[in-house]
C-alpha cells in the first residue's frame, strides 16, 4: 500500500499570533513551526500501517525551503520519502490542486491529511484532494483500518461517531483520536540520522491560481477586566448573566 | 441568480444553524439585490424558512439521502446551485457542512471561505471576515471565483426574522453511488451537542476525577447546555475525545461558556475565543483564564457549582 501523508507546516500551538506589513502578513518572528497536530495523528497512523502491513509512506508539503525542517522531522519519525512542492502555499484550493497533482502522479492508495490546519483553519484541503482525484473521502476520522483494497473508517459526528466502509483509493481528514496522543512519536537520534539519507524530492508546482486571497488580518479587541463575583453571592452572577450579559 | 442556502435538518426538523444561515443568506441577497433559494433535503419547510427571508425552497425528497453522505449531498446542492445559477452558496459550519463544502467547491469550481462571522464587508470584490489561527485572529478574505461558497460560523450572525412567504418546488437531483457505506452510528441522541449548544459547561482537572462530573452534568441540564472538557481531562480518559475543547479538539462558538476548574492554557483559550460570554470558576485567582473571562468566581468548584445549580433552579422557576 502506498500512503501519502500531507504535512502542513504551522506555528506551534503555544505561539502568540502577530502580523506585519500593515497586518497583511503573518509575522514569523520568534515563531516555532511544527507538523500540524491533525497531520501528526495521521502520520503516526501511517507509521502503524508501515510497521504492521509493510506500507510505503511518503510525506508531502506545499511550501518554500523554510518548510523542509518540518518534512525532515516527518522523515525522522519514520516516513520513507518526502516531496516538497516548491511554491509558497496560498489558499486551500490551490494547495489542494498541487497535492492532487502529486497524488495522481504517485498513484497512492491512501491519502491522509489533517481535517484542518491550525493556522488558517480552512478545513478544505482533504475534501478538495478527494474531489479533484475522484477518490472516496471520509472526514473527521478517529479510526482507520485497511484490509487489502477496502477500508473501515470511524468518524466523529456531532454527538457521537459513525463507522463507514469504503474502498481505496481513499482520502481521509484525520484528527485527534486516529491514534492515542501517547502514541505520537518524537524523533530519536537514529531517526534523525537516517532522515538525512532519505529522499526529499522538490517538484515544480503546476499552474493553480489562488481562489481566495488574504487581504488583511485583525486581532481580537483587547478584553476588558473580568468582573469578579464573590463565591458567597452567586445570586449576583445569575443576575449579571440574565440582565447584563443576557445569555440566560 | 439567487443566493442559494443549504438548510440542514435532522429527523424532519431544521437545525438552529439552518435558520441562521437562512438569515445570513437574506443579508447577502439584500447586498446583491437578489433573492434567496433554499435547498432542503427530506424536510418540507417552506413556511418556516419564509420567516427567515427565504423566497423559494427546493425540496429534495430522496431515500438515498436519508442519512448524511457528503458526496451525495454535495451533488444535490451542486445541481440546485446550477439550476438557480447561484453565484453565492451558503452553508453552515456544522461537521456535516464542513465535510461536504470542499467537495461542493470542487464541483462548482468555487472559492470557499469557512468560519465566516459577518455578512460580506464588500460584494465587489467579494470579501468576508473569518476566524483564523484557531480564533486568535481574524482574516479578511477575498473570494476571487465566479461562484463563491461561504461557511457561516455558528452563533456568529444570529437569527434574523424576515417575514415572507416562500414558494415551494420539488427538486430531484440525480444522485450516483457515493462509495461510502454507513455500517453503524453511535450517537447520544438525548444530549445537546457542543456544535449546536447555545451554552457549554466545561470542566478541567480541577474536578479531580470523572466521578465528580455529576454536578457538571446537572449544571448543564439546568441550563440546557452541552458538556465539554479540557485537553488533560480527555487525555486522562475521564471524558470522551469528542468533548475536548481547544486547538486540537473542538472549537466552541456558544453564547455562554462556563469553565470550571480549567486554568486556561493558550490552546484551550484559542478554542473558546469565539464564545460570546465566558464565566470562569477556579480556586486559583492567578489562573490565566481570569484574564480571558467576562465573569469570574474565585472559589472551590465543589462548593460553588452546587450552589450555582440551586440559584439557577430558583431563577428558572421564577421565569
Amino acid at each position: 500500500m502506498k500512503i501519502l501523508v500531507c504535512i502542513s507546516h504551522v506555528p506551534d500551538t503555544t505561539s502568540k499570533i502577530n502580523f506585519s506589513e500593515g497586518d497583511t502578513k503573518f509575522d514569523t518572528n520568534g515563531v516555532q513551526f511544527v507538523i500540524n497536530p491533525n497531520d501528526e495523528f495521521g502520520l503516526t497512523r501511517a507509521m502503524w500501517f508501515k510497521e504492521k502491513q509493510g506500507a510505503h509512506v511518503t510525506v508531502v508539503n506545499v511550501g518554500s525551503t523554510e518548510t523542509e525542517p518540518t518534512l525532515r522531522k516527518a522523515l525522522a519519525i519514520g516516513a520513507d520519502a518526502a516531496i516538497r512542492v516548491n511554491t509558497a502555499a496560498s489558499d486551500g484550493f490551490s494547495v489542494a490542486k498541487q497535492l492532487a497533482n502529486v497524488v495522481k502522479d504517485g498513484a497512492y492508495d491512501l491519502v491522509i491529511a489533517g481535517r484542518e490546519s491550525i493556522d488558517y483553519n480552512g478545513g478544505m484541503v482533504p475534501g478538495m484532494i478527494a474531489g479533484l482525484t475522484n477518490a472516496n473521502f471520509v472526514n473527521n476520522c478517529i479510526g482507520l483500518e485497511v484490509d487489502g483494497t477496502s477500508a473501515q473508517v470511524v468518524r466523529e459526528i456531532d454527538g457521537g461517531k459513525e463507522t463507514v466502509s469504503t474502498a481505496l483509493p481513499l482520502v481521509i481528514g484525520g484528527q485527534k483520536g486516529l491514534v492515542e496522543e501517547s502514541d505520537l512519536r518524537i524523533p530519536n537520534m537514529r531517526g534523525i540520522m537516517m532522515a538525512r539519507q532519505k529522499p526529499l524530492t522538490v517538484v515544480d508546482p503546476i499552474d493553480a491560481n489562488a481562489e481566495t486571497t488574504s487581504v488583511k488580518f485583525e486581532k481580537p479587541a483587547p478584553k476588558g477586566a473580568v468582573k469578579l463575583v464573590s463565591a458567597d453571592n452567586l445570586d449576583e452572577l445569575v443576575n449579571l448573566l440574565h440582565n447584563e450579559a443576557k445569555v440566560i | 441568480m439567487s443566493v442559494l442556502v443549504y438548510t440542514e435538518s435532522e429527523q424532519g426538523t431544521f437545525k438552529k444553524a439552518a435558520l441562521e444561515v437562512a438569515s445570513y443568506a437574506k443579508a447577502v441577497a439584500n447586498q446583491l439585490g437578489t433573492t434567496v433559494t433554499a435547498v432542503t433535503i427530506n424536510v418540507d419547510g417552506a413556511s418556516e424558512l419564509g420567516n427567515y427571508g427565504v423566497d423559494k425552497v427546493l425540496n429534495v425528497s430522496n431515500p438515498q439521502l436519508q442519512s448524511f453522505n457528503a458526496n451525495s449531498y454535495a451533488e444535490a446542492i451542486k445541481q440546485a446551485a446550477e439550476k438557480e445559477a447561484a453565484k453565492v452558496v451558503i452553508v453552515s459550519s456544522s461537521a456535516d457542512s464542513k465535510y461536504l463544502a470542499p467537495l461542493l467547491a470542487v464541483g462548482l469550481n468555487a472559492g470557499y471561505a469557512s468560519n465566516v462571522i459577518e455578512a460580506p464587508t464588500s460584494t465587489s470584490p467579494f470579501t468576508v471576515k473569518r476566524t483564523a489561527f484557531t480564533n486568535k485572529a481574524f482574516e479578511i478574505s477575498q473570494i476571487n471565483t465566479d461562484v463563491k461558497i461561504i461557511g457561516v460560523s455558528n452563533n456568529s450572525f444570529g437569527l434574523v426574522e424576515n417575514s415572507g412567504n416562500a414558494s415551494s418546488e420539488d427538486f430531484s437531483p440525480s444522485i450516483s453511488d457515493s462509495g461510502i457505506k454507513v455500517e453503524s452510528i453511535d450517537k447520544a441522541t438525548d444530549k445537546v451537542t457542543i456544535a449546536d449548544a447555545d451554552i457549554v459547561v466545561s470542566a478541567g482537572r480541577g474536578l479531580k476525577g470523572p466521578e465528580n462530573w455529576g454536578m457538571v452534568e446537572e449544571l448543564a441540564d439546568v441550563l440546557g447546555a452541552a458538556t465539554a472538557c479540557s485537553k488533560p481531562v480527555s487525555d486522562l480518559g475521564w471524558r470522551p475525545h469528542s468533548e475536548h475543547v481547544g486547538q486540537t479538539g473542538k472549537p466552541v462558538a456558544s453564547n455562554l461558556y462556563i469553565a470550571i476548574g480549567i486554568s486556561g492554557a493558550i490552546q484551550h483559550l484559542a478554542g473558546i475565543n469565539a464564545s460570546k460570554v465566558k464565566v470562569v470558576i477556579n480556586t486559583d485567582a492567578e489562573a490565566p483564564f481570569f484574564k480571558a473571562a467576562d465573569y469570574g468566581v474565585v472559589g472551590d468548584a465543589f462548593e460553588v457549582v452546587p450552589q450555582l445549580i440551586e440559584k439557577l433552579k430558583a431563577f428558572k422557576a421564577q421565569q
